[in-house]
């Protein structure tokens, strides 16, 4: 036990702890490396110790690598169907840091396909060349944070820790920083300065900045003679590079990694198999043994099948498998100790609900009544967009024709109404229409589709039969 | 400097007495001293050669530092020159390379300035006054002093290292002869001794001016003296200075001695062929008659000296090519009222007097002892060996001035003592001055003729000067060490102090202004920045390591950032723009080029190219050495921040715009010596944009100014900026040479490709082809025809393959160029290509390229059930939606539209059904 914290210490060195926390969680899985061998350390004493644990517990350690694993706080031993990349990546930053080979590349991929995955295993296995861990500098970029060039270049500069930081403070005017940066950087040669990687995660975002300083320049350094750095971007659009100005596409490489999963059923049921599955060391075997047999069961299941096949039409990707399997293993405890094809049933039911459906179960009747009269005046009308008096008068067209009293109700209450359910945003004001109109008149719009009001119609709770009747019969 | 305000100060400049001698060749007359009188002060400044003085430069507050090695003026007496010997400030040498000082710079630290692109003839107009100069050994710690005007040199710079400068270099007065050794009559004649084998410039500067010292005005030299001891008192006090006054006189044979061991060393080291040419041009007319009298005269003494001279060390560069400019000056006329109260006493060279038209021959009745001083002086000066030594009692000195003058004459070497009260009172002489300038300055305007002015400095500064000045002396006797050094420190004095008398001769107004601003000192880095930032990536610590085999090679020589020895396909634009500029740089003109061309064809590296070939040029003296700076408008946050980098890269000033522009416009528009020419790169210049133009209007506007000697070479994509983007004044000063680079064809992509390789056998010759020719067709971009070749390399390594085939590099060419958009629609999940198909069928029947999800929604609900799968809910449909909007297969509205969101497709429908047919 005594030598974790020193590994720790090893692995952790090049990267201060200080910037493990300021840059998010993104790079929270560096200090996930130790923390794996660690636990794996641990199981194998317990396992000498006892093999056999009580089933909570067993329980408990199952949902905790489980989770780690679907929560993508551990990074796969090994990248699942993207080898060529990988190995493309890897030998590619692997230039950068041993060689010190100026590079550019982009990771392009439709959301959740193991893009930061992919990257992120990469530099682990970087890392782990010494060579490459001790010269190798980090810089991690976000779209969505570094939303301007000013920002993204104190952020630079803040993690190289360039000598006009002070502190986490980072001295300057935009125009000094960018013109301290660019120096820095040119100063640098091939052979003798630490190269630096930038990894720009939502690349495309970078690429509204205003005239994409950051872009030219970042890849400006990668096509001359400067300090060597590799740029890496992150993207999910294929059309990144339309994006790029003329002269920023110019000193691109255009190399173009991309990450697009050809993987077919059978692939996904694996896959699913193996992110249910718990590790071979496991501290209780028998425990773990029982657990991927019923895994495996699981996966072969008629049902099963179906629903995972239901899955794979909708998306491949792994966000969405994690978030139907994380369902799953919330369901398990103690009294059930694994997981049935019930289990799974519920998952996907509740992945593929309808949000919009869901809303109208929690209405009043006054407020679905209100609802089935927009859509029979969207069917009259073609989809025009129609105001509250419109809706009065269709609503009171039915009472009338049920002559029942049950539902006569105040104009301000069914003026409250209407506003609540302009609050759900389940009906929106046309764009165009001005506030000065009584709201009475404003014109609306339904944000529903039929289906989603005939679903949630049967499901309504003791809905009254001619309510129900109102909304399919075709005519008002 | 500080004293001064920022108030435009007139200065009138005149010659003190006669010319010392006449150079036929040329029609210049030499001049032993210069006197610079401030408009509306009492007092007047004399310059003399050998002395220290600041030199007007585009910075107000540092102006150049430099060492007068002769003064001169033409025969109309318009034009005043002076010869000099540079001093580099701090601010003045590259920041890159003052990290080779190795340690900060001291902020009064200047450097002897060796290196050869500065000419060193100045206007003599553009003197401020003189400075005070000190040597220190190279270990010596910087003395602790505030006195701004003292500056230390301990090195020299020659632009391109820093060497140890001996003190008998910088301060003319260290002599190493002993004070008490008797003075060798300095004389105008050439030493004919063999050291001085370059003698032109000896005789020039040298004995005549002795002769040709003016009498002054007893009153007028008693308050000048008065004047100076004040301000000397206030600034020297404290820091014991005196050594570091550097400027006393120098004996003019010690100068020219120290000149003809310069000029030698000078030829020896080949650092300066020019100069030597012109030397040696120069020197035999500089011999006139009377010099080679003096010269016989003076043979003795300087034999001894001369000895006692070649040991002691480094001469600089004095002997100047002066002679070669014709003096043009007219603004100023030649022979001022009050001159002709100098008389020279022994004058050999009366009749150049006459020529001056010098009414002096009155005057030379009252020949007073006060023109003594500067002759005197100069004697003492070679012997004072002590540059330490205090300066010491100064009451004899005005009787024994008159004595002095004799004796002078008379070439008695004796006498020093009485010149010595004189000594430099310049410092406080200028504090007064200062102090008296600011009350005078709201009279100035009153003073409608210069006469009037001069009226009222005569009469001006009173007995209490005098008073004062008395008691300066005094207070300096006590700070003094021993009287035994007394000679050769009095010697210096005298130098120092002759230096007033002459200042107060001087009449004229000068029409021009000189600005003076208060030593507000730029700091290095803002406040706000840490002070000692110094921009670095950290170094590895293994080194990066070296191309291992074939192919690592050939892509370390492919990647665009490897500097290749020359570039092809580019001969004749680099002729045409190295033409362009050489001609620019060698005329000493200015001019703009445009050149344009699509991004990868070579621009900006054609023009490096051409930059590095004029500096080698320039380093072997075959042009006029340039400043070569460059700025990129995508390497900037605003327009505007182009003048805050023209203007750090050129003086390593920091300024905020504003400020930087206006003080590029006084560089580029005024006249200033030591001017090379800027050669200024302007990468992206469609980025230098703004509304008004203004940034790319000063660009162009300033290289047509007369003095600016600004080269401007910009780079854009398009052909048709000017026209396009220009304001008519803008593109009408950018002017029409305009040069355009065509994007490479084939042949010269695979030429390019082929001279990086440089006989590397890495590629088959039809993959080169193929490459070259695939890039050629769609863009000409080296750039990409470089990458793709590296990628091609990176694919044969790993296919284990020797050379690079035709099939890696289609295969990298696949990489580069396929869309991804029919391989991701391939891959994407049935009800996305569900979607897609959906989106299709809903256009066609809309007869539109748009439709609401909802619309799509209802036609992929009916594909779900054609193709047998279970209907989709909303949610999940917007979900497949987002997911193709995310990928940009899909163009949306913004998703909080939800199903009445907008729906375009981003690739066309033919490449969607091409893909899902495929599938």
């Amino acid at each position: 036990m005594n030598m974790y914290p020193q590994r720790k210490y090893c692995l952790l060195k090049p990267i201060s702890a200080r910037r493990l926390f300021n840059t998010g969680s993104r790079h929270r899985w560096l200090s996930r490396i130790p923390a794996k061998t660690q636990t794996s350390h641990i199981m194998s004493k317990r396992k000498l110790q006892d093999a056999h644990l009580p089933v909570g517990e067993c329980i408990t350690e199952v949902q905790k690598i489980l989770r780690e694993r679907l929560c993508h706080q551990r990074l796969p031993d090994k990248p699942e169907g993207v080898e060529a990349q990988h190995r493309h990546l890897l030998e590619l930053l692997k230039r950068t840091a041993i060689h010190g080979e100026s590079n550019s590349v982009l990771i392009v991929g439709p959301r959740g396909a193991g893009k930061t995955m992919l990257l992120r295993c990469v530099l682990r296995d970087l890392l782990e060349d010494k060579e490459a861990q001790k010269s190798l500098l980090q810089v991690h970029l976000n779209g969505l944070l570094q939303t301007d060039d000013r920002i993204a270049l104190k952020e630079i500069t803040r993690q190289l820790h360039l000598e006009n930081v002070v502190g986490d403070k980072v001295f300057g005017s935009f125009a000094e920083n960018l013109g301290f940066l660019l120096e820095a950087l040119k100063k640098g040669d091939r052979s003798s300065s630490r190269p630096v990687l930038f990894i720009l995660d939502e690349f495309d975002l970078f690429a509204h900045h205003k005239n994409q300083t950051l872009l030219y320049n970042l890849l400006d350094v990668s096509q001359s003679a400067q300090a060597p750095i590799c740029v890496v971007g992150i993207t999910c659009r294929l059309d990144v590079l339309e994006l790029l100005e003329k002269r920023v596409k110019s000193r691109f490489s255009h190399r173009q990694i991309h990450l697009l999963s050809s993987a077919t059923l059978a692939q996904y049921v694996e896959r699913v198999q193996t992110q249910l599955s718990v590790p071979e060391d496991f501290p209780d075997t028998k425990f773990a043994q029982e657990w991927n047999d019923s895994i495996k069961v699981l996966c072969e299941d008629k049902s099963v099948e179906e629903v995972l096949q239901r899955h794979y039409n909708s998306s491949r990707d792994y966000r969405s498998m994690h978030m139907l399997l994380m369902l799953c293993l919330s369901r398990v405890s103690v009294a059930r100790p694994a997981i049935t094809p019930a289990d799974l049933l519920e998952a996907s039911r509740l992945c593929f609900a309808d949000a919009k459906a869901n809303m109208l179960h929690g209405l009043s009747i006054l407020e679905l009544c209100l609802i089935i009269a927009m859509k029979h005046l969207n069917d009259l009308y073609e989809g025009e967009p129609f105001n509250l008096q419109m809706i009065h008068n269709e609503f009171k067209k039915f009472l009338q024709r049920k002559s029942n009293s049950m539902y006569n109700f105040e104009q301000p209450v069914i003026m409250k109404a209407f506003e609540h359910l302009q609050q759900l945003e389940l009906i929106r004001p046309v764009d165009g229409s001005s506030a000065k109109t009584q709201r009475e008149y404003q014109l609306m719009r339904l944000m529903l589709d039929h289906s989603q009001i005939m679903d949630a119609l049967q499901k309504y709770p003791q809905c009254p039969t001619e309510v129900k009747q109102w909304a399919m019969s075709a005519f008002g | 400097m500080k004293y001064f305000t920022r108030l435009r100060v007139r200065r009138v400049y005149t010659w003190r007495g006669k010319p010392l001698r006449f150079n036929r060749k040329l029609k210049t007359f030499e001049y032993g001293s210069l006197s610079i009188k401030v408009d509306g002060l009492p007092r007047t400044t004399i310059i003399n050669a050998g002395q220290h003085i600041l030199i007007e430069g585009e910075d107000e507050d540092n102006p150049y530092v430099a060492k007068v090695v002769r003064l001169f003026g033409d025969e109309s007496g318009k034009q005043k020159k002076a010869v000099v010997q540079w001093f580099a400030r701090v601010s003045e040498v590259p920041l890159s390379k003052l990290k080779l000082l190795g340690r900060e710079p001291h902020p009064q630290e200047i450097f002897y300035y060796q290196g050869r692109s500065c000419d060193d003839e100045v206007n003599a107009e553009s003197i401020l006054r003189p400075v005070q100069v000190k040597h220190l050994d190279g270990p010596a710690p910087f003395p602790d002093s505030d006195d701004k005007d003292t500056l230390f040199v301990k090195l020299s710079w020659d632009s391109k290292t820093f060497k140890l400068v001996e003190s008998a270099v910088v301060e003319s007065a260290s002599e190493p002869t002993p004070a008490s050794s008797p003075p060798p009559f300095p004389k105008p004649s050439l030493p004919p001794s063999p050291p001085r084998s370059p003698p032109a410039a000896a005789p020039a500067s040298r004995g005549p001016s002795r002769r040709a010292l003016p009498t002054p005005d007893p009153s007028i030299m008693h308050r000048a003296s008065s004047g100076e001891v004040r301000y000397r008192r206030a600034t020297m006090s404290a820091g014991k200075a005196s050594t570091a006054e550097a400027e006393s006189l120098h004996s003019t044979s010690k100068l020219s001695a120290s000149k003809c061991l310069s000029a030698k060393r000078r030829c020896s080291s080949a650092s300066t062929p020019g100069v030597r040419k012109k030397l040696q041009l120069n020197s035999p007319e500089k011999m006139t008659r009377e010099d080679l009298v003096d010269h016989l005269l003076d043979e003795e003494l300087e034999s001894v000296m001369l000895a006692q001279r070649l040991s002691s060390s480094p001469p600089q560069a004095h002997s100047l090519p002066h002679s070669l400019t014709p003096l043009s000056k007219t603004h100023r006329a030649p022979s001022t009222p009050l001159t002709h109260r100098l008389v020279p006493l022994t004058h050999r060279l009366t009749p150049f007097r006459k020529t001056l038209g010098d009414p002096a021959g009155e005057d030379a009745a009252h020949l007073n002892p006060s023109d003594s001083p500067p002759s005197s002086a100069r004697e003492d000066s070679t012997r004072a060996a002590t540059p330490s030594r205090k300066k010491e009692a100064k009451t004899p000195r005005e009787p024994a001035l008159a004595a002095l003058a004799e004796v002078d004459n008379e070439n008695s070497p004796m006498l020093p003592s009485a010149l010595t009260p004189r000594s430099s009172k310049r410092k406080s002489a200028q504090l007064v001055s200062s102090r008296i300038r600011k009350q005078l300055n709201l009279l100035e305007n009153h003073q409608l003729s210069d006469s009037d002015g001069e009226e009222e400095d005569e009469f001006v500064p009173s007995k209490k000067e005098l008073q004062s000045s008395s008691e300066e002396e005094e207070e300096e006797e006590e700070g003094l060490d021993s009287e035994e050094e007394t000679v050769g420190k009095r010697s210096r004095r005298n130098a120092a102090g002759s230096l007033t008398p002459r200042s107060k001769r001087k009449t004229h107004v000068s029409t021009r202004t000189p600005r003076k601003t208060p030593n507000k000192k730029i700091t290095p880095g803002t406040p706000r920045t840490p002070r000692h930032a110094t921009p670095s990536i950290p170094s590895r610590s293994l080194p990066a390591r070296c191309p291992g085999n074939v192919l690592e090679e050939a892509r370390a020589r492919l990647h665009v950032s490897s500097v290749p020895e020359s570039l092809p396909c580019r001969e004749q634009e680099f002729q045409d723009i190295y033409s362009f500029v050489e001609s620019k740089i060698s005329d000493g003109t200015g001019g703009c080029m445009y050149i344009s061309g699509v991004p990868g064809t070579g621009k900006t590296a054609t023009v490096h190219e051409v930059m590095r070939c004029l500096q080698h040029a320039a380093e072997v003296d075959e042009i006029p050495p340039f400043h070569f700076i460059e700025i990129n408008g995508m390497k900037m946050t605003d327009p505007h921040q182009a003048y805050v980098q023209i203007l750090q890269k050129l003086t390593g000033q920091k300024a905020t715009a504003d400020h930087a522009a206006a003080l590029l416009e006084r560089r580029f528009s005024n006249p200033a010596p030591r001017k090379e020419t800027t050669v200024l790169l302007v990468d992206e210049l469609d980025l230098l944009w703004t509304r008004k133009q203004n940034v790319m209007y000063n660009l162009f506007d300033w290289p047509t100014r007369r003095h600016a000697r600004l080269v401007v070479l910009t780079i854009a994509n398009t052909m048709d900026l000017p026209e396009r983007i220009m304001i008519n004044r803008v593109a009408s000063r950018l002017g029409l040479t305009r040069m355009s680079f065509q994007p490479y064809s084939f042949k010269q992509l695979q030429q390019i490709i082929m001279s990086r390789l440089n006989k590397v056998k890495a590629f088959e010759q039809d993959a080169l082809q193929l490459v070259s020719r695939k890039v050629a067709a769609l863009s000409g971009d080296a750039r990409r025809c470089l990458d793709i070749c590296r990628r091609a390399t990176e694919i044969c390594e790993l296919s284990a393959a020797a050379l690079v085939g035709m099939s890696h590099v289609m295969e990298a060419l696949n990489e580069m160029f396929s869309s991804a958009y029919i391989t991701a629609i391939k891959c994407a999940s049935v009800q996305e290509q569900l979607l897609l198909r959906a989106v299709i069928t809903e256009f066609r029947r809309l007869g539109l390229e748009e439709a609401t999800f909802q619309q799509v929604f209802v036609q992929h609900q009916a594909l779900c059930r054609v193709e047998g799968l279970q209907p989709v809910g909303v949610s999940e449909g917007l979900a497949v939606c987002q997911r193709l909007g995310a990928c940009r297969l899909l163009l949306l509205e913004p998703s909080r539209l939800g199903v009445l969101q907008r729906v375009r497709l981003n690739v066309s429908q033919d490449d969607v059904l091409y893909a899902l047919k495929a599938d």
